[in-house]
């Protein structure tokens, strides 16, 4: 049974240095509130796992939590590039970033594999292309059946899988809708899992095809409203996109982005606060 | 000079990719100038085309273009919302989407593509974002449509890293390879439009969008790029067209809450 607890407990007590962490959802639902504590409680070393890295990741990449990426689409969708990871691979800065790439029809289908505990998923691609020469776990079989050659990719399965959902009822049971992604796949692949929602409410009331994450399969539960801001949570509030456009300045030089991590994540002391200050900041740019 | 064209090479190039979408496609599309073209067709010509987005929306029909591939808008205006596995393995894979519509950072005479680094895997130049769905899109889509602005940076004569296939290296290589899809039939851009040769599969420049000589697409390609033996002249963009497409413009521009684009 998932508990239902603090953000800041649930990543004290489930996510380690050094874990293997996906923090999914695919531009809706993205986990953003859960990545501010990991920054905040100073994680490191982790090998983190996510399709589109997003603002999450460059966030977390330059504030030095992780070592290893594992993805298949990194820029800032409609604005760009990521410059914390263009600096990680470019420069090694703040420190150097293994990558290991794939394509979306792979890592989804690779979490799949982990949601069904087989050791690795087979798809159709990849022949004539150079992703299998850098990275070698990109593989192919024949199959047996046919002979056919096929690309196979081993499973995903993290130490920590964590997504952000509209709503749990008291006893954990998780409902999401609208755009899906590979959240439900990323839970059930994981060992431990934590979900933060908008409400946690008395009845889901939920439709017999909802995609629902019953309480036993999820860790821990945090309500932080809001928790997905700047992308969306669909039926609550919609994508900031002139944050992800500012994103591209304040992330471009090293500088503004340390001080924008230190001032907004580092000296806040939850998500409820740094939404207060990122009000703040709005609120002086309009004057 | 004559006088400017009413329409700009951007407007020109999105309106010559739209007309290439048929009203019976199934149409995977990539964010950006495809998602442009895409909804024009869907828009103008082409009203019951589907589109589906590697989010996870199918038949979307968007009254502003997304501003990433997983807007809201997307999943409220599709037919369906499946998640982002099954869109690759039940709807790419099992071999559903008639056209791939897709953007690059570089392509070569063969039309591969690269989205993934600009010099040495290890210690890039440039690093780009990376494959998203297109190794997928570019294998299994019934037929492959590009759409990118020409440059001799982005049209180079050998790209650095191989993202997705698109003929490789010619002739039957991809028969070769066993990849299911026929490959890029069409590479459209701000100046012209291109298709493969039927043995060799180079593209070759087959139309010019009005008012583009020949020897400035050459300049704009980075290898000795060949023309058919006889070049057409694209029709200019109708008033139809150029309304719709600016109308979504300014619509996208609006909800966005972002300087209009001429995209």
């Amino acid at each position: 049974m998932a508990e239902l607890t603090s953000l800041r407990r649930a990543v004290e007590e489930l996510v380690h240095d050094g874990d293997f962490v996906a923090l999914e959802g695919f531009t809706h639902l993205i986990p953003f509130a859960a990545g501010h504590e990991l920054i905040r409680q100073g994680r490191r070393s982790l090998a983190l796992v996510r399709m589109t890295p997003d603002l999450i990741y460059d966030q977390m990449i330059g504030a030095g939590c992780a070592r290893r990426l594992m993805f298949s689409w990194g820029g800032n969708p409609g604005v760009g590039s990521l410059h914390r990871l263009r600096d990680a691979v470019e420069n090694g800065w703040p420190q150097p970033l293994e990558l290991e790439e794939h394509g979306h029809g792979d890592l989804s289908n690779a979490y799949v594999a982990g949601a069904a505990h087989l050791p690795f998923a087979v798809l159709r691609a990849y022949a004539g292309s150079d992703l299998p020469r850098f990275n070698d776990r990109i593989r192919f079989v024949e199959c047996p059946f046919t002979g056919e050659r096929l690309a196979a990719v081993p499973a995903v399965r993290p130490d920590v899988a964590i997504i952000h959902a509209q709503k749990a009822d008291r006893k954990g049971n998780v409902l999401l809708w609208g755009i899906l992604g590979v959240q439900k796949e990323a839970v059930l692949a994981a060992r431990r899992a934590i979900v933060t929602v908008e409400e946690i409410v008395d009845d889901l009331r939920a439709w017999p095809n909802a995609c629902i994450l019953p309480s036993w399969t999820v860790t821990a539960v945090c309500c932080v409203p809001g928790g997905a801001h700047p992308s969306y949570a669909h039926g609550y509030y919609e994508r900031d996109n002139r944050f992800y456009c500012l994103w591209d300045s304040i992330s471009r030089e090293r500088d503004s982005f340390q001080q924008w991590v230190k001032h907004h994540i580092l000296e806040t002391e939850d998500f409820e606060e740094f939404r207060r200050v990122l009000h703040e900041d709005l609120a002086k740019e309009a004057r | 000079m004559s006088a400017a064209p009413p329409f700009t090479a951007q407007e020109m190039m999105t309106v010559e990719a739209a007309r290439l979408l048929r009203n019976d496609d199934v149409c995977f599309v990539g964010i950006g100038l495809p998602s442009a073209a895409a909804n024009l067709a869907r828009l103008t010509h082409a009203p019951n085309v589907v589109l589906i987005y590697e989010s996870g929306p199918i038949g979307a029909k968007p009254d502003v273009l997304p501003l990433s591939i997983g807007d809201g808008s997307l999943a409220e205006t599709a037919d369906t919302v499946v998640s982002t596995a099954e869109i690759f393995r039940y709807w790419l894979q099992g071999g559903r989407v008639t056209v791939g519509f897709l953007g690059a950072a570089q392509i070569d005479r063969y039309a591969n593509i690269n989205t993934t680094v600009i010099g040495d895997y290890a210690h890039p130049k440039t690093r780009l974002p990376g494959a998203g769905g297109a190794p997928e899109i570019a294998a299994c889509a019934e037929r492959v449509i590009l759409v990118l602005r020409q440059t001799a940076r982005a049209f180079v004569e050998r790209l650095d890293f191989i993202t997705s296939v698109g003929h490789l290296d010619g002739g039957d290589a991809r028969k070769r390879l066993g990849l299911p899809g026929k490959g890029p039939v069409a590479v459209v851009t701000d100046l012209c439009r291109m298709a493969p040769d039927p043995v060799t599969k180079e593209m070759i420049v087959t139309h010019l969008h009005p008012g583009v000589t020949a020897d400035k697409v050459s300049a704009a390609t980075g290898w000795k790029v060949r023309f058919a033996g006889s070049v057409e002249e694209a029709l200019p963009p109708s008033a139809v067209e150029l309304h719709t497409l600016r109308d979504l413009q300014r619509r996208t521009a609006v909800a966005h809450g972002l300087p209009a684009k001429s995209e």
